[in-house]
């Protein structure tokens, strides 16, 4: 009688906390960037701001377009074959150099979008990249995309992770907030 | 009751993610217990340091506004 009596409350709690805690925060946020463009990387790097100031363990997957963004402003041809440097000229990377998704008119978009986003103190794709990387945001460049589009470690800006696969990424993804954009 | 501040930021004119950004960052600094004050402009701040006092479990002592400036303060949770 008596074992009853005391193994129920341990047991009741233990029912109870699994309940309260699950739904209130995952402990991790992975974003899979697929896209380069200007108005895709922008929430992209806020969340990914904003998850690690919630205290979340987050992470960047930089794949396809979305490498290119990581390419330091400075260079403007990347890549071994005319495959690859045409794709780099006409693509050219580098967060100060992104383009919109939409209404891009040739850059006088991105123009405008930048001289509101500073009007309105909104920090830009570039301070938030270095805000990221303060805040212990991991940064991982797709190494397959990067050999396939021609991209070298050296054409992309520093205090990255190293380059990593889909396993890695997707390892990363259990139970974890996911997003892709 | 009277509160002690031990740290506060002026976050006026700044908009989404930097008030709660720079609060995180200020917060680390802080011991359990002790307080943070922020002001900023941002409509936006309000649902958002109620959100994120609710996700890392700092309690928002604090939440009002007066002529158009947000008022915030923050306790750092006992680890």
């Amino acid at each position: 009688m008596s074992a009853t009596t005391i193994d129920r409350p341990p047991a009741a709690e233990f029912a109870e906390q699994p309940a309260e805690k699950k739904p209130e925060v995952a402990e991790k946020l992975v974003i899979f960037a697929w896209s380069g463009e200007l108005d895709k990387i922008w929430p992209t790097l806020i969340l990914a701001t904003t998850g690690a100031a919630m205290g979340k363990e987050t992470t960047v997957f930089f794949t396809f377009w979305g490498l290119f963004p990581l390419v330091k402003n400075q260079v403007r041809i990347t890549g071994e074959n005319w495959m690859q440097k045409m794709l780099s000229t006409m693509n050219r990377g580098g967060d100060e150099h992104l383009k919109l998704s939409k209404m891009n008119v040739v850059g006088a978009g991105p123009a405008m979008m930048n001289h509101l986003a500073k009007e309105h103190h909104v920090a830009s794709p570039h301070e938030l990249m270095e805000m990221a990387k303060e805040l212990g945001v991991h940064l991982v460049p797709c190494q397959m995309t990067m050999d396939l589009l021609g991209l070298k470690r050296e054409d992309l800006i520093d205090g990255l992770d190293e380059p990593a696969g889909a396993t890695m990424a997707l390892a990363e993804a259990q139970g974890a907030i996911t997003l892709f954009i | 009751m009277s509160i002690t501040i031990a740290t506060s930021l002026d976050l006026k004119g700044l908009s989404c993610p930097l008030p709660i950004i720079k609060t995180a960052t200020a917060m680390k600094r802080l011991a359990p217990g002790e307080m943070l004050e922020a002001f900023a402009t941002d409509p936006g701040s309000v649902p958002d340091f109620k959100a994120w006092a609710k996700a890392t479990g700092n309690p928002l002592v604090q939440s009002d506004d007066s002529a158009g400036v947000f008022h915030f303060v923050l306790q750092k949770k006992e680890s």
